[in-house]
């Protein structure tokens, strides 16, 4: 059997399925998949520009938090407990419909972003998952023993040098799994973006619900979608995690694999 | 026995001068004016019950731990404590000393998510600037040299106590530093592992490497060592060479320290 033929037939059993006997009208929604398409590429958008320039932003304040820079550490703490204290929809909110009531800053050469609505989620998304990051990386850099710190002095690196060979690769790889956590609820979140007039995975679900009248076809849709996403996020962190990770590998072996290690 | 060199760093051409060095934590004063020089190819034991300040004294010299006050040189780079000068300057004075020093910790310290060549090879890619394949080379010698070259894609957590323990040694070593400090080298391993790193040291001292050995192992200090220290409560105690230093009935510490060390 050829795949057009396969996929013919596979059509024409779920048409005969939607009318006849499902609830579901899958048919419309794989007629509108294009919606669905757009909706994806906005939703993976913004959760990569969110993602990377949250850690962007995090990794230097995260630094200092763990150096314990006078007045900075704090300041970065304050940060970090407003931006995770408050529900990220407010936050987009504020970005979107907040800021554009001061005349300064719509005379401001930030207008022209700040007046998209996509801009102001992806700048909400950055700011909310910035202040996750920061305190995700920190714990990654507290836990690098300290005798590995001591060896790198003793070696004569400068602080900086150390931090940048040494110190900073053994913590980031430590954080991925809280990473690759964080990139999950930041695509969650993400479906906020629908509430500003966004044509995410959610916005689609939704123009179709709206525009045929429907219950939850569109719904559905996104719930399906959202999960394929989260599976390829979990895939691929996952093998970045078993590549990196690989010398953490002895601590999840039993006592007697450990041995024929040795 | 008892060395009585001049005073002043100028004359005296040791590789290694740790001055009148005065450390203390808070009200504690755990070390109270300890002055030790190594001759070039001196192979110098610090022996002392816990508590004696041997570890703290090592780690001043390298500056993992800062001395309240004194003076330390190493390869003629000299270093006064409290520090007098710019910050800037004696940060870099300070890590040209730590360059010229080899540090072996009690627990390893390799850098755990590194390979065992990887390990070897980031001080002299990232302090001295040597090409990648001048460090892989130098790298691959010195594992040769302590017996692991089948392990150098091993990450430490696979290898022994023993064998962590002799890359961390081939580690200081691949910085080509004019002294080595071992800091109890041998306590965290187990007894049937501590040969083989005494082994590879012994090896090292007979090459006529100058070296500081904080340790509890006597035999070492007995046999290896050019010279040996008894520290007790911060001060030194006894010094002299091993087989002056253990004929017994000369300081009654010492024949206690031996008596409750050695089994």
């Amino acid at each position: 059997m050829t795949l057009a033929a396969f996929f013919s037939g596979f059509m024409a059993w779920i048409t005969e399925f939607s009318s006849k006997s499902s609830p579901v009208d899958f048919v419309l929604i794989l007629s509108h998949w294009d919606i669905f398409l757009i909706g994806i590429k906005n939703t993976v958008l913004l959760v990569l520009v969110g993602l990377s320039f949250g850690a962007v932003i995090a990794l230097p304040m995260a630094i200092a938090r763990w150096k314990r820079v006078p007045f900075l550490a704090k300041a970065i703490g304050v940060f970090v407990y407003v931006f995770r204290g408050s529900p990220m929809l407010v936050q987009a909110y504020v970005f979107y419909y907040g800021l554009a009531q001061f005349e300064a800053v719509r005379n401001s050469f930030l207008w022209p972003v700040l007046r998209e609505p996509w801009w102001c989620a992806a700048i909400a998304f950055a700011i909310n998952s910035a202040a996750y990051q920061v305190e995700i990386f920190r714990g990654g850099l507290d836990s690098v023993p300290r005798g590995e710190i001591e060896a790198t002095a003793a070696i004569g690196m400068s602080q900086g040098s150390a931090l940048r060979h040494v110190i900073l690769p053994s913590a980031l790889r430590r954080c991925l799994p809280m990473i690759a956590n964080e990139s999950i609820f930041l695509l969650h979140g993400s479906a906020i973006a629908s509430m500003l007039t966004i044509t995410d995975v959610l916005g689609a679900g939704r123009k179709l619900n709206a525009q045929y009248y429907l219950a939850y076809e569109g719904f559905l849709a996104a719930t399906v979608i959202y999960m394929a996403l989260v599976f390829i996020i979990t895939r691929i962190l996952g093998w970045v995690e078993r590549r990196t990770l690989k010398h953490l590998a002895l601590q999840s072996m039993t006592t007697r694999e450990q041995t024929q290690m040795i | 026995m008892m060395q009585n060199k001049a005073n002043s760093p100028q004359l005296s051409g040791a590789t290694l001068i740790a001055r009148d060095i005065h450390k203390s934590f808070g009200s504690l004063e755990v070390l109270k004016g300890i002055t030790v020089e190594a001759q070039k190819g001196e192979v110098i034991s610090i022996l002392g019950s816990s508590g004696s300040g041997k570890s703290t004294f090592l780690r001043c010299i390298n500056f993992l731990e800062t001395a309240d006050s004194g003076y330390i040189e190493v390869n003629g780079t000299g270093v006064e404590v409290p520090v007098r000068d710019s910050g800037k300057a004696s940060t870099q004075k300070i890590l040209a000393l730590r360059r010229n020093t080899g540090f072996v910790f009690q627990s390893f310290n390799l850098w755990s998510h590194m390979t065992v060549l990887q390990n070897l090879m980031e001080g002299p890619l990232h302090v001295l600037g040597l090409s990648s394949s001048e460090a892989r080379d130098r790298a691959r010698k010195l594992l040769q040299r302590v017996g692991l070259a089948e392990k150098e894609d091993a990450y430490p957590a696979f290898l022994s106590g023993g064998q962590q323990q002799r890359v961390a040694i081939a580690r200081a070593l691949a910085m080509e530093p004019a002294a080595l400090l071992f800091d109890e080298p041998t306590s965290a391993l187990d007894p049937e592992l501590v040969g083989e790193v005494l082994r590879v040291m012994r090896g090292l001292a007979e090459e006529g490497r100058t070296m500081l050995v904080v340790t509890h192992e006597i035999s070492f200090a007995r046999d290896v060592s050019s010279r040996v220290v008894f520290l007790h409560k911060g001060q030194i105690e006894m010094q002299g060479k091993p087989a002056e230093v253990f004929r017994r009935g000369q300081s009654e510490r010492f024949d206690q320290f031996l008596a409750n060390t050695a089994h």
